[in-house]
């Protein structure tokens, strides 16, 4: 599987990601690449096999749903992280233009 | 001997005894950093002052009678996992001045220990590579050769213990991140079971693999550290309700009698063949410690770089969706719209792998590939996992070399992304299947250290770490040092 650089450009804005022309080139040339490699998984036969999304053998692990307060200090230092902040909001960009 | 040359045995014995002090110890470990660190660049932030007041709360606390191996003892962090009030970057621009508000489950256990930060390691961004050059802030250089790479993505912990920097790092292992650079380094290198120690507090890469373990200058030395980080977590919903097990005294026990499987897909044409031999001689050292050797074959092991190269993307596309600029980290203001916050501020912020990597889980996962790719991915990983569980039942432990080659030159393969990923072929496997492993230093090859892996059963790390001691004791590798 061969990527040119629509498909480029239209996967990096599923991704949110800005990318020049040099790197639009350069990523379709380098995952074509690594796309090619992983297309060997299709030799396997998974007939009747179940996929694995984790090893743990656990399953449903739950805990109680209650608030817990979080100490005042760690929760300020978490929100002074933001780029702003108005009356202990972050604000962001309108998202209607 | 220096203080900082001592393995974390030794110093809480020399603690115990009142012969040192953790200042004194801290003092000496700081002292090395600044002696060398210019040339190896293990550390992203060094601590100082924060160190020597841990040391001396340490000090006044084993005057009050507490007791405890690391009561003292001075390590680095390597910069993914949270550290409250110390700077966490993961080596990315995108949280270059993040501060974390707070500690990560496994530094709040070794907090209560006593044990003392000096700082935080380098490493591949995200943790995504195998020789550290990913990182943002430059790469990490090897003790034993400093225009080669000290191996990833905890490169900066390896290279900082193989320097004596610290008495010990911890690191993260998703697809071999402690083993290769343990290897590379000559150091030792534990990848715990996964779900054996809680990943709350770790900067998410593939949340189905990460695990954070031990990088240390002896098995007896990890097998402390893995008691202490060990154990449930209700944060974390993958840990295992498993207690950890008193190693420090288990892995004494012999190897008499052990079957130790030697798989054959890890011994293959195309892998240094120096390296081949030095791995085969430490399997024969194992056979003359009573040892049964067993020759067993897991055919799906060349199947598994290209499973890890499905999923872990996929995952970090995921995972990695948190950096939007809104919340924490680099925010790019020169902006109209939402839309733009993100794609700049993700787009400025991210290194060229962590894009290739988003880029990829993001192709993998769109609609019309999903079955084709990742489905088939996780059925093969299946395989992977039956495949292992099938020969451990038979045999108590695999044995392999850690990496196909030592340590590579800075640059030789950071321009070829699949050469790179190529250097996971013995270590992404028992990543796959959850299970544990240790690389331990078992020879060189032109003044390179060579690794040897352990592989064990889900939650055998007690038999993994004995097999460790035991070859340790008889082959005496671990007491080379790189000169610097």
């Amino acid at each position: 599987m061969r990527l040119n650089k629509k498909d480029i450009q239209h996967i990096a804005n599923l991704a949110r990601l800005e990318l020049t022309d040099k790197e639009l080139k350069t990523y379709g040339d380098q995952l074509s690449d690594v796309l090619s490699y992983i297309d060997q998984l299709k030799e396997v036969d998974t007939e009747g096999v179940e996929p694995t999304a984790q090893v743990t053998g656990m399953k449903d692990v739950f805990r109680n749903d209650e608030i817990k307060e979080w100490n005042k200090e760690e929760r300020e230092a978490a929100l002074n992280q933001a780029p702003e902040i108005e009356n202990r909001q972050i604000k962001v960009k309108r998202i209607l233009t | 001997m220096r203080l900082n040359n001592l393995t974390i045995k030794q110093a809480s014995e020399k603690l115990a005894k009142g012969e040192i002090t953790s200042v004194e110890l801290t003092k000496a470990c700081l002292a090395r950093i600044k002696e060398v660190d210019e040339k190896v660049k293990a550390c992203l932030t060094v601590c100082e002052k924060e160190a020597l007041a841990s040391a001396k709360e340490a000090d006044e606390r084993r005057k009050k009678g507490e007791t405890g191996y690391l009561l003292g003892i001075p390590y680095l962090v390597k910069d993914n996992i949270l550290t409250r009030g110390i700077r966490t970057t993961a080596a990315s621009k995108i949280l270059e001045n993040y501060i974390a508000p707070y500690d990560a489950e496994i530094i709040k256990k070794l907090n209560r220990q006593g044990a003392v930060i000096l700082g935080k390691t380098n490493m591949d961004e995200f943790a995504h590579g195998a020789s550290t050059e990913n990182s943002a802030f430059g790469p990490t250089r090897n003790p034993w050769d400093l225009d080669r790479v000290p191996g990833g993505s905890s490169g900066g912990s390896a290279a900082a213990v193989a320097a004596d920097m610290c008495l010990f790092a911890l690191g993260t292992d998703t697809g071999g991140s402690i083993r290769c650079p343990a290897s590379f380094c000559g150091v030792v290198g534990l990848k715990p079971t996964y779900g054996r120690c809680s990943r709350h507090g770790l900067i998410a890469m593939t949340s189905s693999t990460d695990v954070p373990g031990p990088i240390t200058k002896t098995a007896e030395d990890a097998a402390i550290v893995l008691s202490a980080i060990s154990g449930k977590d209700e944060k974390d919903s993958t840990t295992a309700d498993v207690e950890a097990g008193n190693y420090e005294s288990k892995i004494k026990n012999s190897i008499k009698g052990l079957k130790v499987g030697i798989p054959k897909e890890y011994f293959v044409d195309g892998m240094n063949k120096k390296v081949k031999e030095i791995v085969e001689t430490a399997i024969k050292k194992l056979e003359q410690l009573g040892a049964k050797i067993i020759p067993v074959s897991l055919p799906h092991t060349k199947y598994a770089v290209p499973v890890y190269y499905i999923i872990t993307p996929s995952e970090i596309s995921s995972n990695l969706a948190r950096f939007d600029g809104i919340r924490y980290g680099l925010s790019e203001n020169n902006v109209k719209n939402l839309m733009e916050v993100y794609t700049k501020s993700r787009g400025r912020g991210f290194g060229a792998e962590a894009k290739r990597r988003i880029m990829l889980g993001t192709y993998v996962l769109s609609a019309g590939y999903y079955d084709a790719y990742y489905l088939q991915a996780q059925k093969v990983r299946t395989k992977i996992a039956q495949e292992f569980d099938q020969v451990l039942s038979k045999v108590d432990v695999l044995a392999t070399p850690t990496s196909p080659n030592t340590a590579f030159k800075i640059g030789e393969k950071s321009n070829d992304p699949m050469e790179m990923y190529l250097e996971d072929i013995f270590v992404s496997p028992a990543s796959l299947a959850g299970l544990p492993a240790i690389s331990a230093p078992c020879g060189f090859d032109g003044g390179l250290p060579v690794g040897l892996q352990i592989i064990g059963r889900r939650f055998g790390e007690e038999t993994i770490l004995r097999v460790g001691h035991n070859y340790e004791q008889a082959a005496d590798w671990h007491n080379q040092k790189a000169v610097l």
